[in-house]
């Protein structure tokens, strides 16, 4: 009974490993073909946490709990990276819009 | 029993971040593609470090992942927040189907935060 329950989480883990790798995929094309930087800077942020996602899968499927680590720092940079991102953009908007409005005046 | 519990959760969460993935492909426009990215992808990677917590069933290990998804629950809305802001303030297009934009009828909600401005002119110049 266990020695096929543990063949049931390792089929489940395989799994779960491809739909995450498929998932990175979808995200990368919208990142690729993203037509705002917006669209550009989500695609990436989902990426981040479906890396941090893949971490966790991959302590389960190798046993290593370091990896839990590697997923908490990495959740830390990637939402430091994902606010720089946002606010980059929001600031080149701004400008822009201050560029035209002076340019009509 | 608890290698059951564990394989249902690990599957949720890998079907989620996919379905997440797919919105993130397929749906129509910026912001609603941020709703299938954060909310979905969020309780993806939270379930499956609920998952790993029931794997482990260590006081370190399954405290260490409670504390990620804890740190994934509070950071994923700042992000989406500060990720819309500048997405709306950037002016990118809405889907046709949009109805209600608030913010469409108040000029410059963006600058207003940061810089002190005079008087809204753009009700006088739309007339």
């Amino acid at each position: 009974m266990t020695a096929m329950e543990s063949m049931l989480l390792k089929g489940v883990t395989e799994a779960v490993l491809i739909f995450l790798t498929l998932a990175i995929l979808f995200a990368f094309i919208r990142l690729v073909i993203g037509p705002d930087p917006a669209d550009r800077i989500v695609a990436l942020d989902l990426i981040s946490v479906l890396i941090v996602a893949y971490l966790g899968a991959l302590s389960i499927y190798t046993g290593e709990r370091a990896f839990l680590d590697v997923a908490i720092a990495y959740a830390l940079i990637a939402f430091l990276g994902t606010v720089a991102l946002a606010r980059f953009r929001e600031r080149l908007a701004k400008k822009s819009r201050n560029d035209e409005t002076h340019g009509e005046g | 029993m608890l290698e059951v519990i564990t394989a249902i959760l690990l599957l949720a969460g890998g079907l989620f971040c996919l379905i997440a993935s797919v919105g993130m492909l397929r749906l129509p426009d910026t912001i609603i593609r941020m709703h299938a990215a954060t909310k979905a992808g969020a309780l993806g990677a939270g379930l499956i470090f609920l998952a790993l917590a029931c794997y482990y069933l260590e006081l370190s290990t399954t405290l260490r992942s409670l504390a990620t998804v804890f740190f994934l629950l509070l950071t994923a809305p700042v992000a989406a927040h500060l990720i819309g802001r500048a997405a709306y303030c950037s002016r990118v297009n809405l889907w046709r189907k949009t109805w209600i934009d608030e913010f469409a009828n108040i000029c410059d909600w963006c600058e207003t935060s940061t810089e002190e401005k005079g008087p809204c002119q753009c009700e006088t110049e739309k007339k």
